[in-house]
Order: structure tokens, then C-alpha cells, then sequence
């Protein structure tokens, strides 16, 4: 403890300089760190309070794995076809040649739009893609097209990933855009000159700078799709079982008849969007060192 | 060559726009649709004048402001100091203030009602004011990642060290320094976190509907669920809510040269 003998007037600062993070510290232990951790641990107890694996072998029975592969596939379907429409759309604004005021107003858009979630979002597709919604009417009515003949309805897996692709592609286009940003003409130009055609620039230039962001962003897209509640909640009602509507039923009422099912459930999620997140991070330091 | 990929272009940002206005447009048709044969404002006359609108609305309001007051009162002395004393604990701080955009909402509310249960030690869900106080921390969780990154980057911005020790010669104290010297300077950054705060608390349904508070949102979903057309113009509503709140980021944040669009939802 005596490494330092130089500066002693900086010891006793030291610990006053401790307390002025405390109340954020005491903050994020009470609302955030502690009640996460209470479910954690209790994912692997008994209602006894002995430790035991059951509540995580329980999350493998059939109604409890077929939630986690239907959220699994929502949030699959919308983060990649978000991060592929939300790539063209970055690149189409930014390296497109486009008129200049593109650019702005997409970012402004996408703003708007990636913070557009909920519960008026799912108002929005119901309006949009449900049995009268507007979309509905006009391809009955000018194509003689319907819709919901295909056995489509937009309180099914393929309506919920189309209402999330609403606020996963802006989110993409403002994640990626840096990365795109950083793509230099000149590069373009070196491989025009060396007889390179467009699909030489992307193959062999453009997709292994920018594989990094593209993969980390849909990742976080992914997480991002995998713990939403209120658009699918307000969508479907209970009639998809995805993961956070089966919590949410159990928080409410234990559905599954056995509390500490439920603190594994939640587990579960927390390892899902962590593993996720963890991936995003690591892609997004690889991305900003091979920029720099 | 150069001409095909500029159509390109254009396709992708055309297919884009479509699928920003079509749901919009749609939206705002069918709120138009109550009155038989005709287009009229009905639906949103119904809602103004329905008193549990007023009521959830107001109440929604009033907490998305003590979020944003208690958030910022905890988010600028945390970054200001740890900017001054404590760099050595920012990847730490950067982490909590990172955690809520890993952990979902579902979970973390799950938490509360586990440890703070009216047979608790803390029992914060036994009155309705005790809820509410949860509910503000709830939300003032679900902000961090917005607020801190957002102040962070406006106290980057500027000269913390230098001001404070200026400040100290005058012989300002420390809450002089914070009230009089920092919060002015990072104003542009404590308003464009605390707008986007308002956005997201606003609407919010998870943390208000598991921990039973008369929150829009939860009047939202019921509206929802037993309405035709008011559904639509609350969603218009909403929308116009949260495009006035990013407005206001940009009218604002024009000055701040070192924020971007949308900061918050990166993490």
C-alpha cells in the first residue's frame, strides 16, 4: 500500500475523490446492478433457496425454448434485413453522388425514426398493414391483390419483423454512416485505374474495411430487436410467444408456475443481449482501429 | 458506369423513403376515417376530450420532467468529477451508464419487483408515491446511456480543468463551480439528453405497466386494444411528440460542434 511515498497530500484527496461518484455508484447499485443480480442468482435457486440447475434445464422445455426461437428469429430477420437496407440506404446517401441534402435529411429522419418504438409504432403498421389498414385497401382496390388471402396478417412473425425493420433500419443508417464515412474516394479511383470493376471494389476494397461495422451494427440490432416488449406487445397481444411477452405474463400472473423459471428466463435474455452487445463492442474496436 | 450506380442510388433512397412515409401517411388516413363517408378530425376531438388521455398524459409529462431533473442533477457532477479527479474510473462509469441499453427494460423492472416488494426491507411498490419514486428511477436508468454520453461529450468539449481552477482562484466552492461554471457550459449537451430522455420516458410502457402506474402508455396499449380509430391518431400524436423532441436537439445542438445525430443510441 506504500508504493507511493511521493505524493502524500494526494492520499487523503484520494479517498475524498471517491466520494464525489458515490451517489452515482449507490445509484446503479440500487436500480440497476442489484435487481439484475437478484434474478441472476435466483435463476439458480429453489424455491427453497438451494442452488440448484432445474430453472435452466426448465428453460429447454418445449413452450420455453419455442419462445426463445421465435424471438430468436424476429430479431434475426429484422437486424439483418435492417442492417442490409439500412446499409444501401447509408451508402446510397453517402457515396451515392447524390444531391447534397440527402444526407442531412436522412440522419434527421433516421433520428426520428430509430426513437419511433413502442406502442403508437405498432398503431402505425396496424393502420398501415392490417385487414383495413391503407396499404391493404389500395392493393385490393388498384391491383386486385389480397393481401390477407396469402394468409398474411401483420399480427404474425413476418408483420412483427416488418414493424421492427421500421426503427432497425435508421438505426443502421446511423451507426454505420462513420464507417461509410470513412471510405475514401481515392480508393475507388486506384481500383478504377487499375482496371477494377465495381464488383473488384467491393469484393477486394470496400467490404473488408467496412465488414466490421456492418457485422458489430447488426448485432447491436439484434440485441436491440431481442429485448423490445410494447410493439409486439401492443401488435399481437399474447398470441406470438416470443421471450419478452412470456416474462411479462409471468411477472404478471406465473404463468409458468414456478418463480425461479421466470428469474432464468430473464437470465436468459440478459445473456442473449450481453453476448450480442459484447460482440458489437469488440467488431466496433476493430473497426475504429483499422479507420485509424 | 458512373450513371448506374447514381440510379442505384436513388432506388435505394426512394425504396427508404417509402417505407419511412407509407406507415406515416397511412396512419394519418385512417385517424381521418371515424366519421362515416367523410374525412374529419373526430378521432383526435375524441381523444382530446377523453379525461383519461388528460390525465395519463399530464401524469406522463410530469414524470418525464423529475426524470430529466433528477438524471441531470445525478449525470453532470458524476462526469464533471470524474472528467477532474477520477479519469481512472471512466471505462467504469462509461460501462454502467452502458448497461440499460444491455440489460432490456422487462428484466430490470422484474428486478424491482423482486427486491422492493412491499414485504421488503425497501418496500418502494407499498404507496403510490413510493411507485412513482421508482418509476423516476426507473426511468432515470433507462436515460443514463443517453445523458451521460451526451453531457460527457459537452464536457469533453470544453476546458473542465481550466475553468474550475479559474473559478477556485475567485474562490468560487464546488456547487458555485457546478451551478455557475459547468452547467452553463454544457447546456446545448444537458438539453439535447434531456430531450431525448422525453422521448423515450413518454410513451414508455413496460417499467409504468408492471409497476401499475396511470403512465400514457399503458392508456396507449388499452386504447389500443379496445378502439378503432383513436389508436391511429394517438400514434400521430406520438410521432409529432418525438420529431418535436428531435427538432429541438437539432435547433439546439447547431452550436455544439462535437455531437451527433442520434448519439444516444449508439453505444
Amino acid at each position: 500500500m506504500n508504493t507511493s511515498p511521493p505524493l502524500a497530500t494526494a492520499k487523503t484527496s484520494v479517498n475524498w475523490n471517491w466520494l464525489g461518484v458515490l451517489p452515482f455508484l449507490i445509484f446503479a447499485l440500487m436500480f440497476l446492478v442489484l435487481p439484475t443480480a437478484y434474478l441472476m442468482v435466483g435463476a439458480f435457486q429453489n424455491e427453497a433457496g438451494d442452488f440448484t440447475f432445474a430453472n435452466i434445464r426448465g428453460l429447454f422445455e418445449p413452450n420455453v425454448l419455442s419462445a426463445y426461437l421465435i424471438s430468436i428469429q424476429v430479431s434475426l430477420a429484422s437486424a439483418v434485413g435492417g442492417g442490409l437496407l439500412g446499409f444501401l440506404l447509408a451508402w446510397a446517401a453517402i457515396q451515392g453522388k447524390l444531391p447534397p441534402w440527402i444526407k442531412p435529411t436522412l440522419m434527421t429522419f433516421s433520428g426520428v425514426a430509430s426513437n419511433f418504438a413502442g406502442v403508437p409504432l405498432a398503431f402505425a403498421f396496424l393502420a398501415t398493414l392490417g385487414r383495413v389498414g391503407l396499404v391493404t385497401v389500395l392493393l385490393k382496390k388498384f391491383f386486385g391483390f389480397d393481401l390477407y388471402a396469402t394468409g398474411f396478417t401483420v399480427l404474425s412473425f413476418i408483420g412483427l419483423t416488418l414493424t421492427y425493420l421500421y426503427f432497425q433500419i435508421p438505426l443502421m443508417v446511423l451507426i454505420v454512416s462513420p464507417a461509410l464515412e470513412g471510405l475514401k474516394r481515392e480508393w475507388r479511383e486506384a481500383c478504377d485505374c487499375l482496371g477494377g470493376t465495381a464488383y473488384h471494389y467491393w469484393r477486394y476494397v470496400a467490404l473488408p474495411v467496412l465488414w466490421p461495422a456492418i457485422l458489430g451494427a447488426t448485432l447491436l440490432l439484434f440485441a436491440n430487436a431481442f429485448g423490445a416488449i410494447a410493439t409486439a406487445y401492443a401488435l399481437t397481444g399474447s398470441s406470438l410467444n416470443i421471450v419478452p411477452i412470456l416474462l411479462y405474463a409471468q411477472i404478471r400472473g406465473d404463468v409458468l408456475h414456478n418463480p425461479n423459471l421466470g428469474y432464468a428466463l430473464a437470465l436468459g435474455m440478459i445473456v442473449i443481449t450481453g453476448l450480442s452487445n459484447a460482440g458489437y463492442m469488440w467488431l466496433r474496436a476493430r473497426s475504429d482501429r483499422s479507420r485509424t | 458506369m458512373k450513371h448506374q450506380s447514381r440510379l442505384g442510388a436513388w432506388i435505394a433512397i426512394a425504396v427508404g423513403a417509402s417505407y419511412f412515409l407509407i406507415p406515416l401517411i397511412a396512419t394519418f388516413e385512417f385517424s381521418l376515417r371515424m366519421k362515416r363517408g367523410e374525412y374529419s378530425f373526430e378521432a383526435y376531438r375524441v381523444v382530446f376530450g377523453d379525461p383519461q388521455f388528460q390525465a395519463t398524459f399530464g401524469y406522463s409529462i410530469v414524470m418525464a420532467v423529475i426524470t430529466i431533473v433528477v438524471g441531470v442533477l445525478l449525470v453532470v457532477p458524476t462526469a464533471y468529477w470524474v472528467q477532474l479527479r477520477l479519469p481512472k474510473l471512466r471505462p467504469l462509469v462509461e460501462f454502467i451508464t452502458l448497461l440499460p441499453l444491455v440489460i432490456p427494460a422487462i428484466v430490470i423492472v422484474f428486478g424491482y419487483l423482486r427486491i422492493y416488494n412491499s414485504s421488503s426491507l425497501i418496500p418502494l411498490t407499498g404507496s403510490e408515491r413510493a411507485t412513482d419514486f421508482l418509476l423516476i428511477c426507473s426511468y432515470v436508468t433507462l436515460s443514463l446511456p443517453y445523458m451521460y454520453r451526451s453531457i460527457d461529450t459537452g464536457l469533453r468539449a470544453i476546458d473542465v480543468r481550466t475553468l474550475t481552477e479559474a473559478a477556485e482562484v475567485l474562490g468560487a466552492g464546488r456547487t458555485t463551480i457546478l451551478l455557475k461554471v459547468i452547467f452553463p457550459n454544457v447546456m446545448t449537451a444537458i438539453l439535447s439528453g434531456a430531450f431525448l430522455t422525453f422521448a423515450v420516458v413518454i410513451g414508455e410502457f413496460t417499467m409504468a405497466s408492471l409497476l401499475g402506474r396511470p403512465a400514457f402508455g399503458p392508456y396507449l396499449q388499452l386504447v389500443g386494444a379496445n378502439r378503432a380509430y383513436e389508436p391511429s391518431a394517438l400514434a400521430v400524436i406520438a410521432f409529432l411528440i418525438t420529431w418535436a423532441s428531435m427538432g429541438l436537439i437539432q435547433v439546439f445542438g447547431r452550436n455544439a460542434s462535437a455531437r451527433r445525430p442520434g448519439a444516444g443510441k449508439e453505444s
